[in-house]
């Protein structure tokens, strides 16, 4: 791709929901006018590399979508509903809101309540990301026929809620943009496969994913959680170079090529998640942001601070109780105070049967035994949690674990 | 995560089927009808078919770089996969609710598969 498409392209994507803000404001129909915004995205990529990037490309999009709004709605309105439309048209307020507000507003209806997560998730890669729904369809691995369907019936159920496009009071906002981190983060760890393939054409969701919470977090500067979520972003991503071979395979934190790190990720995630732990209230994402930091400041595994990171998980215990990070503060513990520790912890901890039969139980069980010299019983476990994984490059690592000579 | 759901059928349910009136085999299509509907508004529905006769199925060999293609050894075997939905979904749980509303599922012959993810978590 040449470097001038390449341009354009991004170029469309940072103003797409710009765009569309703006039409939705002043026009008042979120299907129609993500409809309009499409039709005026096509045009922009036929005409553009012709006829040159227009002086003002915003302006430009704005005015083809409107033309193209005012269209449809032309024929429409002469089919049937005349009268509704106009109603629509004028309870439209333009001007009222500004354009900062607007992309918040389209964060909030992207991820609607009415909504199942992989409905918001292909509507914000759309609306928000800007995204095609080839692009999203790579991106999730699904067919692009189920993720224009997504898109449409999410369109079709924003409409029918009758939902209007402005912020929610204040009461309501807080839940809503609670929704919208998990589906940022939904998006993120989808993003993060270990498939070393080709990676043409391929959107990296974990990319776009720090690229829209960077956006919320320009929209709510204040909110640690939402710092929080970008930091936690950024501190996972920057491992992604040594988190796999050249095969494919998974690499261990302990057995990274720590030079590879993406230092640059690393400076700005820890001065996110430091800023938001002195000035915000803690958050379940401050502090899994807060361990993923601790973790990539060690130079050398064996300079992990552990006791800092169970400290952590002992608080995420309180926020965000889960069976995940129940078995994750536990590896904490076994590296804190010894394998013996960690393993009386695991054996209380099988009591429940959530974590009995989560499948990390047995990787971890086995991590344990490992450091406690019980090689032979932890084989045992690896091949057990290999059995029951889901993912395919944790399958293929554990496996090798089960199989290692020591 | 993704879920496989497989339809079989066997030599029971085949003959249930044949024995079926045309009311009682247009509610059974309509059932589907319905399911499929309903899982495509909720947007978990990736692809569903239904097979051809296994009798039209044919098996695969490759020897020294070339392929025969015989006819299957389905004849002998009683239960056969009839057909399959791949959805995705938030739980197991879910899957399985999925797979409950599918005629088979009266006769036992419905079954959820896990599929095999490519993102992991960081060991």
């Amino acid at each position: 791709m040449s470097s001038h498409v390449e341009f354009e392209r991004q170029l469309l994507r940072e103003l797409a929901p710009q765009v569309l803000g703006a039409l939705v404001r002043h026009h008042g129909s979120f299907d129609a006018c993500e409809d309009a915004l499409q039709e005026a995205l096509v045009a922009a990529t036929t005409q553009w590399p012709t006829q040159g990037v227009p002086t003002n490309p915003k302006a430009w999009l704005i005015t083809v979508a409107s033309r193209r709004f005012i269209d449809r709605y032309r024929s429409d309105a002469a089919r049937a509903d005349r009268e509704r439309a106009l109603a629509i048209l004028a309870s439209a307020d333009p001007g009222a809101v500004s354009p900062v507000d607007d992309t918040l507003t389209l964060f909030l209806m992207c991820c609607h309540p009415s909504l199942t997560p992989p409905s918001q998730v292909a509507l914000t890669l759309r609306a928000v990301g800007g995204l095609t729904t080839a692009e999203i369809a790579r991106g999730l691995l699904v067919p692009e026929a189920t993720v224009a369907q997504r898109i449409s019936r999410a369109k079709q159920r924003i409409k029918a809620s009758g939902t209007r496009f402005r912020l929610p009071d204040t009461a309501d906002r807080a839940a809503r943009i609670r929704s919208v981190m998990e589906v940022l983060y939904l998006i993120f760890t989808e993003g993060s496969t270990a498939s070393s393939g080709p990676t043409v054409n391929r959107v990296e969701l974990s990319t776009e994913a720090i690229r829209l919470a960077r956006q919320l977090h320009v929209h709510l500067p204040d909110d640690g959680e939402i710092a929080g979520l970008l930091a936690l972003m950024l501190l996972t991503e920057a491992r992604s170079p040594a988190r796999n071979t050249p095969s494919g395979d998974l690499v261990p934190l302990s057995e990274q090529d720590r030079t590879r790190w993406d230092a640059a990720a690393i400076t700005e995630g820890t001065a996110l998640i430091t800023h938001a732990l002195q000035t915000a209230p803690i958050g379940p994402y401050q502090l899994q942001a807060a361990i993923a930091a601790v973790h990539d400041e060690a130079g050398r595994p064996e300079d992990t601070d552990w006791s800092q990171i169970l400290v952590l998980y002992d608080l995420l215990t309180r926020l965000a109780p889960g069976p995940m990070v129940t078995l994750n503060r536990i590896v904490a513990l076994g590296m804190a105070h010894g394998p013996a520790a960690g393993l009386e912890e695991l054996r209380a901890a099988r009591a429940e049967p959530a974590i009995a039969e989560h499948y990390r139980f047995d990787a971890v069980h086995g991590y344990l035994l490992d450091l406690a010299g019980d090689h032979a019983a932890a084989k045992e476990c690896y091949a057990q949690a290999a059995r029951r994984t889901f993912s395919l490059p944790e399958q293929r690592y554990l496996q090798s674990r089960a199989r290692v000579d020591s | 995560m993704k879920y496989l759901i497989l339809i079989y059928s066997n030599p029971e349910s085949r003959q249930l089927w044949s024995q079926l009136s045309a009311e009682q085999r247009r509610g059974g299509l309509e059932a589907y009808t319905t399911l499929n509907e309903a899982l495509a508004a909720t947007g978990e529905l990736i692809v569903t078919e239904a097979l051809a006769d296994p009798t039209t199925a044919r098996r695969v060999r490759v020897e020294a770089g070339q392929a025969t293609a015989t006819d299957g050894p389905f004849a002998e075997v009683k239960e056969l996969v009839a057909g399959f939905y791949l959805v995705e979904c938030d739980s197991i749980d879910r899957a399985v609710e999925i797979a409950a509303r599918i005629p088979e599922a009266a006769m036992g012959l419905v079954e959820v598969r896990p599929v095999m993810a490519l993102s992991g978590f960081e060991v």
